[in-house]
C-alpha cells in the first residue's frame, strides 16, 4: 500500500461536562490514502462529527484529545495553532453541513473565496479573482463572474453549498473533510452535489473523508467505509465489503432498517430495538450488545477489538464483534 | 368507494409579503395554488415534494392552523373552512397532528402526563378525571413509554421517545385523521423504522386516516396507499403507491425517484445519477404555464402558455401535457 496521506492512531476525544466526562470518540484508527474517498457513517452521538473536527483541532473548549493524527509525517494532534493554521484551508479543506452558517453573511462570495488564496498562496487580487472564477465554474455555478459580488443570502441552499465546496478546493488541498455536506439539501440538489463531489475528486485527485448518517450517500461516492457506533469504529472496509458482506450486526441492522426503493415492500420494517447508549454511561462490554440479536455472554463484559474479518484477505475488512461467521438474521426476517 | 373522510377542493393559501418598497407592487406568495384530493377512512396518503413546495402549508391549512385563501375542506360532511372558531374547536378532536421536531413541539414545563392529558382536558372536558388518567396510561403503554416515565419532562427523552409522546398526545382523543408532518425526518435510522412501524400498527388498530408528509420517498412508499407529488404548491401527480413508484408518469416524479440515492454500490457505479438541473423557482414569481417547465427536460412551447390540468393517464392523475409520450419514450429506453 502507498504511504497514507492521513494516519490516525488510537484517537480519543473527551468532553468534560457538568455530568462528568463524555467519551465521544474511543480508540479510532484510520488510514486515508492519497485520492481516496472514505465515508464514515453513524447515527447522532456516534462521534463521527467530533472525530472529524478533532483532526484539525476544531473541538469546543471543553474537548480534549489523545492519540496521534499524522498528516504526511506531521503530527496534527495538539499541534500549535500556528502549525494548524498552515494546514487548515491550505492542505486540508472543510465542507460543513449548513452552508449558511459556514459562510460569513457580511462578506461577498468573492472576498470569502479569495481569502485563502491571498493568505496562504500570497496571490495578488487579480490572480486570486481569476482563480476564484475558475473554481466557481468548476463547481458548476452559473454566472460565475457575477456571483463574486453577491452575498450568501442572495444564493439558494444548493448554490451556497457549491460555494463552500469551491472554498474548500480553491487552495488545491490534498484532503477534504466533509461533515454531512448534503443533509440540509433537497434530494434533487443532493444528487447534483454528490455528482459534483465525484467529478471533482477524479479531476483534482483530492482525498475526501465524508461523514454522514445516510448509507445511500456513501453508496454513491465512497471507496472505503467505516461504521461508527458509540464513539468506536465497529466495522471498516471497502464499500462493497461493508455493503454486500456486512459482518457487524449494527451494520446489518442499519441496512435493513431503512425503507428501500429497490426492494419489495414489506409489511413491517425490521428494526434495531432500543436506542443508542448514553456516552457518559457506556456499558462495560460491547456498546451495541444490549440491542444485538447475536449477543453472547462474553459481549457484556469484554470489548471486541477491531480485527480483520479474514486475515488472509488483502482488502482489510475489519469488524469489532465476537460473533463468528456470516450474519443473516435480519435478511431472513426481511424475506419473511 | 364510500364517501371520502376528507375531501379537499381547489385549496389555496396565499401569503401577503407586503409591497416591494413604498410604491412597489404587492407581492403574493402562492404557497398552495389549488390543490384537490380525497382521503378515505383508514387510508394513508403520502405527500412528497422538496422544501418550499407547500406540503406543510397544505396540511396546516386543512387543520386551519394557517388561514386558507380559497377552496374547501370537507371533513366527514362538514366544510371546515366555513366553521366558526367554536365549531372548529369541536372538530379538533377528530383531526390531530404530529410534528417533525418532537422536542420543539412539546412544552418543556409540562410532564409527560400533562402533555398527553392536555388534549383530553381541552377537547373532551366531559370525561371524568379518573378515566382521563386511565386513558393517558393506556396510551403511554401503547406507544411504548414506560409507566414510571409519566412524571418526567420532555427534555429527559431522546428524539425517538419524544416522538412517541407526540404520537400519544395526538391519539389520546381517538381522532379520525392524523396529519404527520415529517414525523421521522429528524430521527436516526435505527429509531425511524421503530416509529414507522408504530404509526402503521396504530393506524390499523384505530382505523385512522393519515396524511403522511415527507421528503423521503422510500418511507412514503413504505407507509402510503396513495401518493401525491407537490411542486411549487401544485399537484404534479396523484396515484396509487405501486403505480407511482413503478410507472411514474410526471417528469418531476421521475426526477425525484432518480435522485434518491441508490443503496446498491454496484448499480450506483454502473448508472451514475443524472440529476435534475437547478432548483425550484421562487413561488413569488412562478413560471407561466406549467411551473415545472423551467427544469423539465421534455418541455415544449405549449408548456409555457397553457397550464396542464390534472388528468387521468393510465392508473395515475398527472398534470403534464406530454405524459403519454414521455411514458412511451421511457418505456422504450428502459424495458422492465
Amino acid at each position: 500500500m502507498t504511504e497514507p496521506l492521513l494516519q490516525v492512531r488510537d484517537l480519543n476525544v473527551r468532553f468534560t461536562t457538568h455530568d462528568g466526562t463524555v467519551q465521544a470518540v474511543t480508540a479510532v484508527d484510520l488510514d486515508v490514502a492519497p485520492g481516496e474517498f472514505t465515508g464514515i457513517v453513524g447515527e447522532s452521538g456516534s462521534g463521527k462529527s467530533q472525530f472529524l473536527l478533532s483532526l484539525l483541532g476544531l473541538l469546543a473548549n471543553n474537548g480534549s484529545t489523545t492519540g496521534s493524527v499524522r498528516y504526511r509525517h506531521q503530527e496534527l494532534l495538539n499541534a500549535k495553532e500556528s502549525v494548524l493554521q498552515q494546514i487548515r484551508g491550505r492542505r486540508i479543506g472543510m465542507v460543513f453541513q449548513d452552508p449558511m452558517t459556514a459562510l460569513n453573511p457580511h462578506l461577498s462570495i468573492g472576498r470569502q473565496l479569495t481569502e485563502g488564496l491571498r493568505h496562504h498562496l500570497k496571490l495578488n487580487r487579480r490572480d486570486a479573482t481569476r482563480r476564484a472564477i475558475d473554481m466557481l465554474k468548476a463547481v458548476q455555478l452559473t454566472d460565475a463572474e457575477r456571483r463574486l459580488s453577491q452575498y450568501p443570502h442572495e444564493l439558494s441552499g444548493g448554490m451556497r453549498q457549491r460555494v463552500t465546496i469551491a472554498m474548500a478546493l480553491i487552495c488545491e488541498p490534498d484532503l477534504i473533510l466533509a461533515d454531512e455536506p448534503t443533509t440540509a439539501l433537497d434530494v434533487t440538489v443532493q444528487a447534483q452535489i454528490l455528482g459534483l463531489l465525484r467529478e471533482l475528486r477524479s479531476r483534482f485527485g483530492t482525498a475526501v473523508i465524508l461523514v454522514t448518517h445516510d448509507l445511500g450517500v456513501l453508496a454513491q461516492v465512497a471507496d472505503r467505509v467505516a461504521v461508527m457506533y458509540a464513539g468506536r469504529i465497529v466495522e471498516a472496509g471497502t464499500l462493497d465489503d461493508v455493503f454486500y458482506r456486512p459482518r457487524h450486526p449494527y451494520t446489518e441492522g442499519l441496512q435493513h432498517a431503512i425503507p428501500r426503493l429497490d426492494r419489495d415492500r414489506t409489511q413491517r420494517l425490521p428494526t434495531i430495538p432500543g436506542a443508542p447508549p448514553d456516552l457518559s454511561r457506556l456499558p462495560p462490554g460491547c456498546a451495541f450488545a444490549p440491542r444485538c440479536a447475536y449477543r453472547m455472554s462474553r459481549c457484556e463484559t469484554e470489548i471486541p477489538p477491531l480485527d480483520l474479518v479474514d486475515p488472509g484477505v488483502e482488502s482489510g475488512h475489519r469488524k469489532a464483534c465476537f460473533h463468528q461467521g456470516a450474519l443473516g438474521k435480519l435478511a431472513t426476517e426481511h424475506k419473511a | 368507494m364510500s364517501a371520502p373522510l376528507l375531501s379537499v377542493r381547489d385549496l389555496r393559501v396565499d401569503f401577503d409579503l407586503g409591497r416591494d418598497g413604498l410604491f412597489g407592487p404587492r407581492r403574493i406568495l402562492q404557497a398552495v395554488a389549488g390543490v384537490s384530493f380525497d382521503l378515505a377512512a383508514g387510508e394513508t396518503l403520502g405527500i412528497v415534494g422538496e422544501s418550499g413546495c407547500g406540503k406543510s402549508t397544505l396540511a396546516r391549512a386543512i387543520l386551519r392552523l394557517v388561514p386558507a385563501s380559497g377552496g374547501s375542506v370537507n371533513f366527514d360532511g362538514t366544510d371546515l373552512l366555513a366553521l366558526s372558531a367554536a365549531k372548529m374547536r369541536e372538530q379538533r378532536r377528530h383531526l390531530q397532528i404530529i410534528f417533525q421536531d418532537p422536542l420543539a413541539s412539546l412544552d418543556p414545563r409540562m410532564t409527560v402526563r400533562e402533555i398527553i392529558e392536555e388534549p383530553l382536558r381541552a377537547l373532551l372536558p366531559q370525561i371524568p378525571k379518573f378515566e382521563r388518567h386511565d386513558r393517558v396510561r393506556a396510551m403511554m403503554q401503547r406507544v411504548g413509554l414506560l409507566p414510571q416515565q409519566i412524571n418526567r419532562y420532555a427534555h429527559e427523552f431522546s428524539g425517538g421517545q419524544a416522538q412517541r409522546i407526540g404520537i400519544a398526545r395526538a391519539l389520546v382523543v381517538k381522532p379520525k385523521l392524523i396529519v404527520c408532518d415529517e414525523p421521522v425526518s429528524s430521527l436516526d435510522v435505527s429509531i425511524k423504522s421503530q416509529i414507522i412501524n408504530l404509526l402503521q400498527d396504530l393506524q390499523q388498530e384505530m382505523s385512522l386516516s393519515l396524511l403522511f408528509i415527507a421528503h423521503d420517498l422510500a418511507s412514503v412508499r413504505h407507509i402510503s396507499h396513495r401518493v401525491l407529488v407537490l411542486y411549487l404548491g401544485r399537484v404534479m401527480e396523484l396515484a396509487d403507491r405501486d403505480a407511482l413508484y413503478t410507472n411514474p408518469r410526471h417528469p418531476y416524479t421521475r426526477a425525484l425517484l432518480a435522485a434518491a440515492p441508490d443503496l446498491d454500490p454496484q448499480r450506483a457505479r454502473a448508472q451514475p445519477m443524472e440529476p435534475l438541473e437547478g432548483e425550484p423557482p421562487s413561488p413569488i414569481n412562478p413560471p407561466s404555464g406549467c411551473v415545472f417547465r423551467t427544469r423539465c427536460p421534455f418541455a415544449i412551447d405549449r408548456c409555457a402558455t397553457e397550464v396542464p390540468r390534472l388528468r387521468e393517464v393510465g392508473r395515475s392523475h398527472v398534470a403534464c401535457h406530454k405524459a403519454e409520450e414521455i411514458f412511451e419514450l421511457c418505456a422504450k429506453v428502459a424495458p422492465e
